[in-house]
């Protein structure tokens, strides 16, 4: 396979973070490493599993399979495989697989002499997993408390540990991750569209820089935040999103019980007012 | 230098905010949580252990009073103007007042309902209501069997050694009128309603569905949209503040009675759904039968803003109890409360009214409403019962 002409940058040796030269070396146009290696061998493992798990079950419908977590009297401790303990292992060889595959990430940056800011994103999405199937399990005693996998049991368990808080609306950083996914779909509709428009100008017109870019926008908003900067924006709202969807579900049960109305009563409550 | 200041001032509010949110939360080593429903569903109910041990504490169940041997003269036959407890022995008739005494005005003692020296006289209101009231829990322990069980309830499951019971309920219309017309009532918008979770949802939910019999179910049957559903998005919000209230009032979550992944079905429901589904009712009987009549009985300082009559709504038992007095059987140690008569019924109370000049004669076209809404209630009563059966059926028939 012949290289892109930027890929002689990439193929260098060097920048590995475990392994030294061993699986310093490429399969066609992908990157093995160490860490390749790991998240092929956790993600053959736990989609095996996750097949298994679906033979034990009722049902081939892809929309029915459903892997269920241990019952909450199991604890924190190991449930047999047919009852939670497929989920359990598939947990351990999901959070491998991710993580394996974010350290991938830095090991290409390092060989790429980038900064760290692509693992770094990555990170906050496994982030995210992990505190919906370890961090709150663990802190409500019960690996129970995490989400199934299949795709309509796993909106059963939103929507009811949602209605666990009577309304979820009110959980203050549920109101943040939501102002951060819907801000960060604005800005990308308004970049992308952006891009589309500079890029495809009246026939015979060469395409736009970024002059009339930031023109654009200084005439319709009064500002224009640049063609780097829009990018910062995009992660922070991005990565905020993602943020706080971790924190919304840690803090309902750990930290709070009682429906969310209830938690503002500190604002009814101010001495100001009250 | 600028620069570090900046990032001073954003780190240390950063931290004050993180711990002025933190303070607001509780403390996760109390948690403890429950599971209700199939494995990895989220059927749960998630409580905090301190605050479940200052609950349990607050809802024990009193000590009994010794029971009395049976027999002797029956209290009609020996006391003055003695309605609905004449069939009581005199023994258990003097057993009952004590205890009541003691779950109802345990401070202001007798003379609460009864004028010294003369225990036959009905110059004291609260006499008249706390007649009404033995009928009331007569009619709970014998009508409602579907709702209390065996378990019932006595005078101190609502009371507990108040003479209100702390948790009642007015006519409330959503806060100060905004403007006329139609516009006048906000129905809760924005304010922080105390009977409804402290949402903003319509915050008075008990006069339309505990008092009248409004449709509650605002679910559609159908896939699409065909017409044949009249509830739309602000009835929903009626529903939810009922069922915020539901929740509050019994310390649960709405997992205790729905698999939210379908609210209306029957067969994906826990069973106390349908023990819930019979308090509506029964707590709608108690308000039209009995509660809001009382209106022209109680003195200007009992009633609501809006002038009427304290009522019951599920937290007036539950008491933030999902079971009140976590299922204590208090009844069976008070068979005296089961010795009631109600045989005067609703007619008996209005001649006492009428006989006092307390208040204006209730007049025809309550008495109908009345009778109207006994008729809905049994009609509901058959489809619970057919409700019931079904699931019953479908319990049995294809368990997965």
């Amino acid at each position: 396979m012949s290289m892109l002409s930027f890929e002689k940058k990439y193929r260098v040796r060097g920048g590995t973070l475990v392994g030294g030269d061993l699986f310093d070396f490429w399969v066609g146009p992908f990157y093995v490493g160490f860490f390749g290696v790991l998240t092929i061998f956790f993600s053959l493992l736990g989609t095996a599993l996750l097949i298994w798990g679906a033979a034990l079950g009722p049902t081939w419908n892809i929309w029915q399979i459903n892997i269920e977590p241990p019952d909450l009297s199991y604890g924190l401790g190991l449930a047999p495989m047919r009852e939670g303990g497929i989920w359990q292992l598939t947990t351990i060889c999901a959070i491998g697989a991710f993580g394996s595959w974010a350290l991938r990430q830095a090991e290409i940056s390092r060989k790429l002499g980038m900064g760290y800011h692509i693992p770094i994103a990555f990170s906050v999405a496994i982030f995210a997993y992990i505190a919906l199937v370890v961090i709150r399990p663990i802190l409500l005693g019960a690996w129970g408390h995490g989400f199934p996998y299949g795709i309509l049991s796993h909106l059963d368990w939103v929507s009811n540990v949602g209605y666990q808080y009577l309304h979820f609306h009110y959980n203050p950083a549920h109101m943040l991750a939501v102002t951060f996914f819907f801000t960060t779909t604005l800005a990308l509709s308004l970049h992308g569209a952006l891009i589309l428009s500079v890029t495809n100008p009246k026939k015979g017109e060469p395409v736009k820089t970024p002059e009339y870019e930031d023109t654009f926008f200084r005439d319709t908003i009064g500002y224009s935040i640049g063609a780097l900067g829009i990018h910062r924006l995009g992660l922070f709202l991005a990565l905020n999103a993602g943020f706080w969807s971790a924190v919304c579900i840690i803090i309902s049960g750990p930290f709070w019980t009682r429906g969310w109305p209830e938690w503002w009563n500190w604002w009814l409550d101010l001495p100001i007012w009250s | 230098m600028r620069h570090d200041n900046f990032r001073k001032t954003t780190l240390s509010l950063t931290v004050l905010a993180a711990a002025a949110a933190l303070a607001a939360c509780e403390n996760p080593a109390n948690m403890e949580a429950e599971q209700l429903g199939w494995r990895g569903v989220g059927m749960e109910q998630v409580s905090n252990r301190r605050s479940e041990e200052a609950l349990r504490e607050a809802n024990q169940m009193p000590e009994i009073t010794p029971p009395v041997t049976p027999g002797g003269p029956r209290a009609g036959d020996l006391y003055e103007n003695v309605q609905v407890l004449g069939d009581l022995t005199i023994t258990e008739f003097n057993r009952l007042m004590t205890a009541v005494t003691a779950w109802v005005s345990p401070d202001e003692g007798c003379n609460y309902c009864h004028v010294p020296g003369d225990f036959a006289s009905e110059d004291i209101y609260t006499k008249v209501v706390s007649r009404r009231m033995f009928e009331m829990t007569k009619t709970i322990n014998e009508d409602w069997h579907a709702h209390v069980g065996d378990t019932g309830v006595t005078c101190y499951t609502c009371h507990q050694g108040k003479p209100v019971p702390e948790y009642l309920w007015f006519e409330e219309r959503g806060g100060p009128a905004q403007a006329g017309g139609m516009a006048a009532s906000r129905a809760g918008q924005n304010l922080a309603g105390a009977q409804v979770g402290l949402s903003s949802l319509p915050n008075d939910p008990f006069t339309p569905f505990l008092l009248g019999d409004e449709e509650i179910r605002v679910i559609p049957t159908t896939v699409l949209p065909e017409g044949s559903n009249p509830r739309n998005i602000m009835d929903t919000e009626w529903t939810y503040g009922l069922m915020m209230h539901m929740s509050d009032g019994l310390g649960v979550n709405c997992t205790f009675c729905h698999n939210s992944r379908s609210f209306f079905s029957w067969d994906g429901s826990p069973p106390q759904r349908v023990t819930a589904w019979h308090g509506i009712r029964m707590t709608r009987e108690l308000n039209v039968a009995y509660l809001d009549p009382l209106q022209p009985v109680y003195p200007d300082s009992q009633l609501g803003p809006h002038g009427d009559a304290p009522k019951a709504n599920c937290a007036t038992c539950h008491q933030g109890v999902h079971k009140p007095l976590y299922g204590a059987n208090m009844l069976q140690h008070y068979p005296e409360l089961m010795a009631v008569s109600r045989t005067g019924r609703d007619d008996d109370m209005r001649a006492e009214v009428r006989d006092d000049g307390a208040g204006p004669a209730i007049d025809t076209a309550a008495e109908e409403a009345l009778e109207a809404a006994r008729q809905a209630i049994d009609a509901m009563d058959e489809a619970a019962e057919m409700a019931e059966e079904d699931y019953a059926d479908e319990e049995d028939g294809d368990g997965i």
